[in-house]
């Protein structure tokens, strides 16, 4: 669906809030751009960061990234790099501090934040054009950025 | 590790380049019913030095069989609404009996309307829309109940008076009275909204020609409108547009008809200064 590009992001997990041991969007430290510890003290799952990365639902990263190992996926946007040897250019600190907030390593860069909670003009509620409520969050969860991270290491060229 | 920006988009243009092959805006002419052509793209208005050297309809971004489908009247499915607002163009309304017609006669009389709004209104003090317009002449000049902003009747009516104006260059003016107003549209037009903090210029400007997921940025350009798309099967005005692009980003959007969607639409007019009128024209 053309208006909804992004459409349907999911916030299930998002009211259900942050989990102990989880490092909370507002709490995150970045060095450079990146983020050393992990979010969530758990290893992330590749294969459901893969589906992360791929589902428009979700995090929707081919929106704007192509990656050949998504090939299964049907189209691919070209506004970022492709996504393939991720794993060779950047190490997992600076992909996690890529995806939690990109506009760190990248200056005024188009990408999103996927965990940020502040700052935002006229923040909406998901894609209902509504102003937001008590349950906004982050596009992705602590998990979520995690298992996107352990995928993207995966990409070797 | 640092990336120069540069060097990511040398990444980027390697993908474009293996990628699809269909991102650039297609090298085509728009002769509308065999006789007409249009200027689809052209050199970039003055107050878009640095920013865009060239300007170029939406008409380019789209397929074959949709740019076709403009270039015939009988074929272009916005031409039907074309004749219904024609019908109400000589159709008395409200309590003074009178019709559009009775004032303005043939809606051929519109031609040369379009291009130049939204437009400062001296009397009214105000920068208006064609719809507002519309509106005025039915509430003031007939006694009728105004149309809802984004209403089938408004903008089957705004079909009609941008038709007959097809062919002539988009000539919004920006100074004067209407320079605050279109201040106003050009800051918004450079605020990144929403959740996803993105902006009119991070796609529009920045990334026209190529493709976000499924779709082949344009410029955004509104020379166009009213819009027929083969998506929702009706015209579609410049503010519905305007709404669905700023939901996309996560964000509260405007309301149509908003002075905040004015200034937006006075501002983005402004950049296709020089482009055909085309409405109404079809998209995807
Ligand atoms: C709206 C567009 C957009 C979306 C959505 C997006 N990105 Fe990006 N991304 C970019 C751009 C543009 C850059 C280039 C950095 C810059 O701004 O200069 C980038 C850079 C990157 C980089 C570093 C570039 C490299 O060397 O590979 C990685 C990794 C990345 N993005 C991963 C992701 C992941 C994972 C997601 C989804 C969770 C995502 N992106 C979603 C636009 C986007
Ligand atoms: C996330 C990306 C994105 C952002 C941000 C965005 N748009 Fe769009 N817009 C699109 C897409 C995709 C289309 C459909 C393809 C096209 O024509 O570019 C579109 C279409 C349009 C069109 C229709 C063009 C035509 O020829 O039919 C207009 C006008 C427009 N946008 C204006 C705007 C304005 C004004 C803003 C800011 C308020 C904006 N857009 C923000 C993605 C975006």
């Amino acid at each position: 669906m053309r208006r909804c590009l992004f459409a349907g992001a999911v916030y299930a997990v998002l009211t259900m809030g942050v989990s102990a041991g989880e490092v909370s969007p507002t709490e995150v430290k970045y060095e450079d751009g990146a983020i050393a510890q992990s979010l969530t003290g758990t290893s992330g799952d590749p294969a459901a960061g893969r589906e992360i990365v791929g589902d428009k639902s979700l995090g929707n990263c081919v929106a704007c990234h192509a990656v050949t190992d998504l090939a299964d996926v049907p189209f691919h946007g070209e506004i970022g790099p492709m996504l393939d040897g991720a794993g060779d250019r950047w190490t997992e600190a600076e992909l996690r501090g890529i995806i939690a907030n990109a506009k760190i390593m990248f200056e005024d860069s188009m990408m999103p934040s996927f965990y940020k909670t502040e700052g935002f003009i006229r923040p909406g509620n998901a894609y209902t054009g509504e102003a937001a409520d008590d349950s906004f969050g982050p596009l992705l969860t602590a998990q979520q950025i995690e298992d996107v991270v352990a995928y993207l290491v995966t990409l070797k060229e | 590790m640092t990336f120069t920006r540069k060097a990511l988009c040398g990444v980027a243009a390697l993908a474009m380049s293996t990628g699809a092959g269909f991102a650039e805006p297609v090298d085509d002419t728009l002769v509308l019913n065999e006789e007409q052509t249009l200027v689809t793209r052209t050199t970039a208005p003055a107050h878009l030095e640095g920013v865009l050297s060239e300007i170029i309809s939406g008409w380019h971004f789209r397929g074959t069989e949709t740019r076709a489908m403009q270039t015939d009247d009988f074929d272009n499915p916005g031409m039907i609404f074309v004749e219904q607002a024609e019908e109400v163009w000589n159709t008395a309304d409200g309590t003074e009996g009178k019709s559009c017609a009775s004032c303005h006669e043939g809606s051929e009389t519109m031609a040369g309307v379009r291009p130049v709004y939204p437009k400062w209104n001296e009397a009214a003090g105000e920068v208006r829309t064609l719809e507002m317009q519309i509106n005025d002449c039915r509430e003031n000049q007939m006694g009728a109940e105004p149309w809802k902003y984004t209403g089938g009747d408004m903008v089957n009516m705004t079909a009609l008076i941008s038709s007959v104006s097809r062919g002539m260059p988009v000539n919004v003016a920006i100074d004067g009275p209407a320079q605050s107003t279109w201040e106003k549209g050009k800051e918004l037009y450079y605020t990144r909204t929403g959740q996803l903090e993105l902006s009119c210029s991070n796609c529009h400007e920045d990334n026209y020609g190529n493709m976000i997921r499924a779709d082949h940025l344009s410029q955004g350009q509104i020379n166009g409108f009213p819009v027929y798309r083969l998506k929702n099967t009706r015209l579609n005005s410049a503010h519905d547009r305007f709404k669905g692009c700023i939901r996309d980003t996560r964000a509260e959007t405007y309301a149509p008809g908003s002075d905040a969607f004015v200034a937006l639409e006075l501002y983005v007019a402004s950049r296709g200064n020089g482009l055909s009128v085309e409405g109404p024209s079809v998209r995807n």
